[in-house]
């Protein structure tokens, strides 16, 4: 044993000490309760798990909470029992407020669990004994709870110079720690030595201060006896020597750098509990179930300290202390100094309670009321920290945050010392937690303002990103717009030859409103949008009542403009609907983006109810919507022109089949994902459904279509449909078919194949009847009988391949002894019947052609001009295949879009699109070219042009779109951005399919009209 | 059982209330006034009496005009302890109207004015002294002298010291005589040597009287710091200050400069150290600070005494370190625990 140097620290009290009382009894020991209440989170960091059931039985000592990460502890029941409830209870904290708590109703047995103790703890690895103390859950219990082994851990940082047991106990009244170290002083030592050998610290030095005479007798004889060189440092007595810091300060002459921990000037202090609790866990395997507690006060009449079980109620210990409650005014967990008060008595003792003072009136007087300061310094004289606290208190009393923060207000320990020795009794640690606790607001505020910023930053430049292309397109637009208000200003005149140009004006005006309305609405409510998903609150109401008000405006402006149309009814009837139109098409289109959005939210949160209503809220909408807007374009283009319904409905079909498609490969791959979804399944099988009527009402409308304008193009349509039918059923057959090589054994698969097979035969058999149909009347009408040869061949060619193919099939299924045996052999009758009768009309033909291609010679040029550029455009579609297939193979292989980017086919896909539709466009106006005259022939080549261009920018925006969604599957961290471009890239592309179509129209018109003339 | 919710700490050091503070310093300047009162008459009590009540008549009106509790206030003693300040500031046989005027001057405008207990950034005592000493310098210069000087040879006694402040003392010139430092300043070109044998004030008695003067508030002074209710570091930072300006310019000019001693012992040298200049409201609030102001004060003593327009320097120099405590103060802050060293002013870009 040594003594140690002492140094002294800045400021501190001598308030009573008022430490007699309690020591006048011996150590007492309460009776058991009858019932226990364990908080949870009994120490800083995270709540413990509970491990029990309500009903269970259980143990003294066992564990019944868990750690819960890594600032956490374990709980162990201080008794046997019974658990009685797992709920939230009124808990010793300075909010008063409730935690959840585990109860135990002590069965009064006092029956341990198994006790297995850390015998070769000496031998053990260091992190084995921290862990083996984790489980024991032994946090500090000096007063923070601070679980023991995350501070060893911490102090393993640098090597240890002093190891500081502290057992200063500065505070008036508490006397646990002097009591503990008097009962229990070779374990305290134990548990010191235990301690030492884990943190190899080169001075132990225990910290006590002069008016534990008894205590540090103890202390020396124990350590003298054992040869320790474990040193006593015994320190005056001075409030608040037993601060970690200021006890440092003491035995060292070192100071903690401002926002460092002890650990980073290498010392370690713990309290003497804790030391006790160590040596309970490794020598007797007791967890830490109870601790020493002072009970004190005037209004006790037998103040003591007891050993107490963790989780005793207050209530119990207070009638063991013979509590008069006449007396008791001011109830008090810990010190005079740092305690704070409990509003009731029903609150257990918990892990860091060291005292409970029961204080009378007399005791701890009410405070004075608070007199103005008068900055006499003697706040300052006492302050252990050397701060300025009437400095402090002017700063926090007029909220200059900045400034206190200046003046170190984080160094402030709240010892409570200026308030002791205020002359004006001005509560001045409460000012100071008090603007302590408004700066870390204000920095909370500080990172969230910045965060804010950067945000409408983001946006800003978003915003201006976005008006700058809408700017562009809508030149671009109005460049577009200004040759067609060319024409329509031809045509109008024409169609409303009276209508009063006042009236006109006045529309004009009135839609420019409209559409500048309409314009501010629309960003009114993105704005509205983007706060209802920031959480604005305020900004919410404001954009919702200036959305509102639009709305009306929006209305009053309609309502005005359907008068003034009204007034000029030339132009009425058409506009109107087709406003609504577009509007319907806006609002499927949102529907669209708002139901996509909560599904992808519903795809992170399957389990969310109120998600899938609003999905399916959403999902209703857009239906809603589509029916309006398909009432809507029905109605809309008939008032115009019944043509251009026809071919409308019969975009819309075209729409309808490939969203049908598009949701069927979705519903098909979430299937594929979860094969035995039942209801996953029935959505693929109504998809199914659904894109069969899609594709019925296409095929309808697509005769119906051209029949009312051209024939011959109804013929052409369901030969591609035809062939169409035959590809897909060969797709769907390839896959039956991998699908059958993977599992041979699967009958149902052959089944599946046999039909597909079969089918795929009726669909060539079709083809193969349409395309002698379509080709022979052609042949004739024309007279090109080259042509009709080349065709013939082609047809023969195909019908052969459809043999084979036949053939191949009937092998198969008589390697299966498929059913279907019969009707196949039929087929392959058929199939052979035809290829002959082909082979027969190709011998005949052939020899007519030759006289037809004689005929021919007036016009040789463009007629081997024509030959060239259709095997031009073979060959480009063969290349588009190629790139096509290329992609698709690249892309089974599971190699992503980066790879298949960086192949090069999309380009070579691109290019090649590019040249078939240019050859395409040639081909046409060749092919127009011959029977019209030049102008029209001229204008048909520049549409032609602009078809191709659309086509391009269509297919370019598809890329796009394509790959944003790629992006936006990898960063889904900016998905709102690229959520943002997609949109944009889907509305280009959707621009450039309507202009596309409206090209293709236009051209239609005056080739069918060529045609028929030609007719 | 309604228990008692308050945040800690939960107790307070017994007795030591604001009331208290002033109370001290009320009883420290007793042995001053004492020995006031016995080489100048009954004056002196006389002018405390009637500033007391001045200053407890306008700190009352002042604090029912600003609707707050004249009781609570009037209780803190801090209007009676600048009233008992001027009073032994002021000579002891001034008009009252003059004492008058300095207290409601002290308590309206220095003090209250500026919010009350606390919140003054001057000496209320000294602006009063400051404000009568400008106003009114002929009676201000008019002390009782040492007895055995006098003309009329005897202190005055109680009825002639109540006729002197109530103005019906025709032969008040009898009784009162230049200070010392007075003297000394109006010594003109004599030597100091020649001042010291030929002018009045100069003499044995006159200076025995006012060291016994200081002499008296030095032990009041050392009675407060003993009570710790206020540090050493202003007034021994001003002693020695003034102590280390007048031997400085002594040893190069002795003949024409006073001793360090004189000024240490004659005028308002310790009442100002201990009673004046400590006065926590304006003054600076570090132990740093307290000892950049302390000597800021006793230079300034020393200049006004040699070189400025009036005899004694403390309330000017008092005044003029009041201005400047703020700034004192931001650049003498203590270093606290844990940090490397003291922070100094504030920082660039904070507002202030």
């Amino acid at each position: 044993m040594q003594t140690a140097s002492v140094f002294s620290f800045h400021g501190g009290i001598h308030p009573p000490e008022n430490k007699a009382q309690s020591l006048r009894l011996p150590l007492g020991r309460p009776s058991l309760p009858t019932e226990l209440v364990l908080p949870l989170g009994q120490h800083i960091g995270q709540s413990s798990r509970p491990l029990v059931n309500v009903g269970d039985k259980v143990l003294k000592g066992q564990t019944i909470a868990i750690n819960n990460g890594f600032l956490s502890s374990f709980l162990h029941a201080p008794t046997s029992g019974t658990i009685k409830a797992i709920e939230a209870r009124p808990i010793a904290h300075p909010s008063g407020l409730s935690d959840s708590c585990i109860i135990i109703t002590p069965d009064g047995e006092e029956q341990w669990t198994e006790l297995s103790p850390l015998q070769d703890w000496n031998s053990l690895s260091k992190t084995d004994v921290l862990a083996y103390l984790a489980e024991m859950g032994i946090v500090g219990m000096g007063g923070a709870g601070f679980p023991t082994q995350v501070k060893l851990q911490g102090a393993h940082k640098h090597p240890l110079t002093h190891f500081i047991i502290n057992a200063a106990e500065c505070e008036p009244y508490i006397t646990a720690d002097d009591m503990l170290i008097r009962e229990k002083t070779i374990e305290l030592v134990l548990g010191i030595e235990a301690l030492q050998h884990l943190v190899e610290a080169e001075q132990v030095i225990i910290g006590i201060e002069d008016n534990k005479p008894t205590a540090i007798a103890a202390l020396n004889k124990v350590l003298s006896e054992r040869m320790s060189n474990i040193q006593v440092a015994v320190v005056p007595t001075k409030y608040p020597s037993g601060g970690e810091k200021q006890l440092i300060q003491l035995l060292t002459g070192q100071e903690v750098p401002s926002g460092q921990y002890p650990a980073d000037i290498g010392v370690l202090c713990q309290n003497v509990g804790t030391c006790v609790a160590v040596h309970d866990a490794i020598f007797l395997g007791k967890p830490l179930i109870s601790r020493f507690t002072t009970l004190t006060g005037d209004a006790l009449k037998a103040p003591q300290n007891v050993e107490v079980l963790l989780g005793t109620p207050i209530n119990h210990l207070l009638d063991y202390a013979e509590n008069d409650n006449k007396k008791l005014k001011r109830l008090v967990m810990g010190g005079p100094m740092m305690g704070f008060t409990l509003d009731s008595a029903n609150v257990p003792i918990v892990k860091t309670s060291n005292c409970v003072l029961a204080a009378s009136k007399k005791e701890l007087p009410q405070p004075a009321p608070e007199q103005a300061c008068i900055r006499c310094g003697m706040c300052e004289q006492a302050c252990p920290a050397s701060l300025l606290p009437q400095q402090l208190l002017w700063f926090s009393k007029s909220q200059e945050l900045e400034k206190a923060e200046h003046y170190n207000l984080f160094d402030c320990i709240e010892c409570g010392a200026c308030s002791y020795v205020c002359p004006s009794s001005i509560p001045l640690v409460q000012y100071y937690r008090h603007t302590k606790s408004s700066i870390r607001e204000a920095r909370e505020a500080a990172v969230k303002s910045d965060l804010a910023k950067q945000r409408f930053e983001a946006r800003k430049a978003r915003q201006e990103a976005e008006a700058a292309e809408k700017e562009a397109k809508r030149i671009a637009r109005q460049k577009a717009s200004a040759s067609k208000t060319g024409e329509t200003k031809k045509a109008a005149p024409k169609a409303a030859p009276a209508a009063t140009p006042s009236a006109n004006d006045d529309a004009k005006k009135l839609k420019v409103d409209l559409a500048i309305a309409k314009t501010k609405l629309k960003k009114l409510q993105k704005q509205l949008l983007e706060a209802q998903e920031n959480e604005h609150t305020e900004e919410i109401n404001t954009l919702q009542l200036q959305t509102n008000e639009q709305e009306k405006a929006l209305a009053l402006l309609e309502e005005q403009l359907a008068k003034a149309n009204a007034a000029a009814p030339a132009e009425a009837p058409k506009a109107p609907a087709n406003e609504e139109l577009k509007k319907a098409k806006v609002d499927v289109a949102l529907s669209g983006t708002k139901l996509k959005k909560a599904q992808k939210q519903l795809a992170d949160a399957p389990d969310d109810a109120e998600l899938q209503k609003k999905v399916a809220g959403f999902e209703k909408e857009l239906a809603d919507a589509q029916t309006r807007l398909n009432t809507l374009s029905s109605a809309a283009p008939s008032a115009a022109a019944p043509k251009a319904a026809v071919s409308d409905e019969l975009k819309k079909a075209k729409v309808d089949v490939a969203l049908s498609g598009t949701k069927l490969k979705k519903a098909q791959k979430q299937l594929a994902d979860a094969p035995d979804d039942a209801e996953l399944q029935k959505k693929v099988a109504g998809f199914e459904k659904e894109l069969a009527d899609a594709q019925t009402r296409l095929n309808t409308l697509s005769s119906a279509a051209p029949s009312a304008a051209a024939p011959k193009a109804a013929v052409s349509d369901e030969l591609k449909k035809a062939k169409v039918d035959v590809a897909l059923l060969g797709v769907k057959l390839k896959k039956a078919q991998k699908q059958l090589a993977e599992a041979p054994e699967d009958s149902d698969l052959q089944s599946k194949v046999a039909s597909f097979e079969k089918e795929l035969g009726e669909a060539q058999a079709r083809l193969t009847q349409m395309t002698p149909q379509s080709a022979a009347p052609q042949a004739a009408a024309n007279g090109n009988s080259e042509d009709a040869l080349k065709k013939l061949k082609i047809d023969t060619a195909i019908a052969k391949a459809a043999v084979k193919k036949v053939e191949k099939a009937l092998k198969k299924a008589e390697d299966l002894n498929s059913p279907e045996l019969e009707t196949i052999r039929q087929q392959l009758e058929e199939a052979k019947k035809r290829a002959e009768e082909l082979e027969k009309a190709l011998a005949n033909p052939s020899a007519g052609a030759t006289t037809a291609a004689t005929n021919e010679v007036a016009q040789p040029q463009p007629t081997s001009g024509d030959k060239q550029r259709k095997i031009d455009l073979a060959i480009a579609k063969a290349a588009v295949k190629k790139a096509e297939k290329g992609i698709l193979a690249l892309q089974q292989q599971g190699q992503d879009q980066a790879q298949i980017d960086a192949s090069g086919l999309p380009a070579k896909l691109a290019a090649a699109q590019a040249k078939l539709a240019d050859l395409e466009g040639m081909t046409n106006s060749v092919n127009v070219e011959p029977v019209v005259n030049k102008p029209a022939a001229t204008e048909s080549a520049s549409q032609a042009e602009q078809i191709k261009q659309q086509k391009i920018a269509a297919a370019l925006a598809k890329a796009q779109i394509n790959k944003l969604t790629k992006r936006l599957a990898d960063s889904p961290q900016d998905a709102d951005n690229i959520q943002q471009e997609i949109n944009a890239a889907k509305q280009k592309q959707q621009e450039a399919e309507t202009q596309l179509t409206e090209l293709q129209l236009a051209q239609r018109t005056p080739s069918q009209d060529n045609t028929q003339e030609n007719r | 059982m309604a228990l008692l919710r308050i945040t800690s700490p939960h107790t307070q050091r017994a007795g030591r209330r604001t009331s208290w503070v002033m109370l001290m310093v009320m009883l420290a300047t007793v042995p001053g006034i004492a020995v006031q009162t016995w080489l100048f008459g009954w004056g002196t009590l006389i002018n405390i009496a009637i500033a007391g009540i001045a200053a407890l008549l306008s700190e009352a009106l002042i604090l029912s005009i600003r609707r707050r509790s004249v009781a609570f206030f009037l209780k803190d003693y801090s209007a009676l302890l600048t009233a008992v300040l001027l009073g032994i500031a002021l000579p002891p046989t001034v008009a009252w109207w003059v004492t008058v005027t300095a207290v409601a001057f002290a308590i309206i405008f220095a003090k209250q004015l500026y919010g009350g207990l606390g919140n003054n950034p001057f000496n209320p005592a000294m602006v009063g002294y400051a404000i009568v000493l400008v106003s009114f310098p002929v009676p201000m210069t008019q002390w009782v002298g040492a007895h055995e000087l006098l003309a009329s040879g005897a202190v005055p006694t109680f009825s002639q010291s109540l006729q002197a402040i109530f103005q019906h003392l025709p032969n008040i010139d009898s009784y009162t005589m230049a200070t010392p430092l007075d003297g000394f300043k109006h010594k003109n070109e004599l030597s100091s040597a020649a001042a010291f044998s030929s002018i009045d004030a100069l003499q044995l008695p006159s200076l025995s009287s006012w060291l016994w003067i200081n002499g008296a508030y030095l032990l009041g002074g050392l009675m407060l710091v003993w009570l710790r209710v206020i540090t050493w570091h202003t007034p021994a930072a001003l002693l020695a200050a003034l102590a280390l300006m007048a031997g400085v310019f002594y040893l190069f000019d002795p003949a024409h400069a006073a001793s360090p001693w004189f000024h240490l012992t004659t005028g308002a040298a310790m009442f100002g150290a201990f009673f004046i200049a400590t006065d926590p409201v304006s003054s600076c609030t570090s132990n740093r600070g307290k000892l950049v102001y302390g000597a800021g004060i006793g230079i300034l003593i020393y200049i006004i005494r040699t070189w400025g327009g009036y005899p004694d320097g403390v309330a000017f120099g008092v005044l003029l370190m009041n201005f400047a405590a703020p700034l004192i103060d931001y650049y003498t802050q203590p270093r606290t625990y844990g940090h490397q060293k003291a922070k100094k002013g504030l920082k660039i870009g904070e507002d202030n």
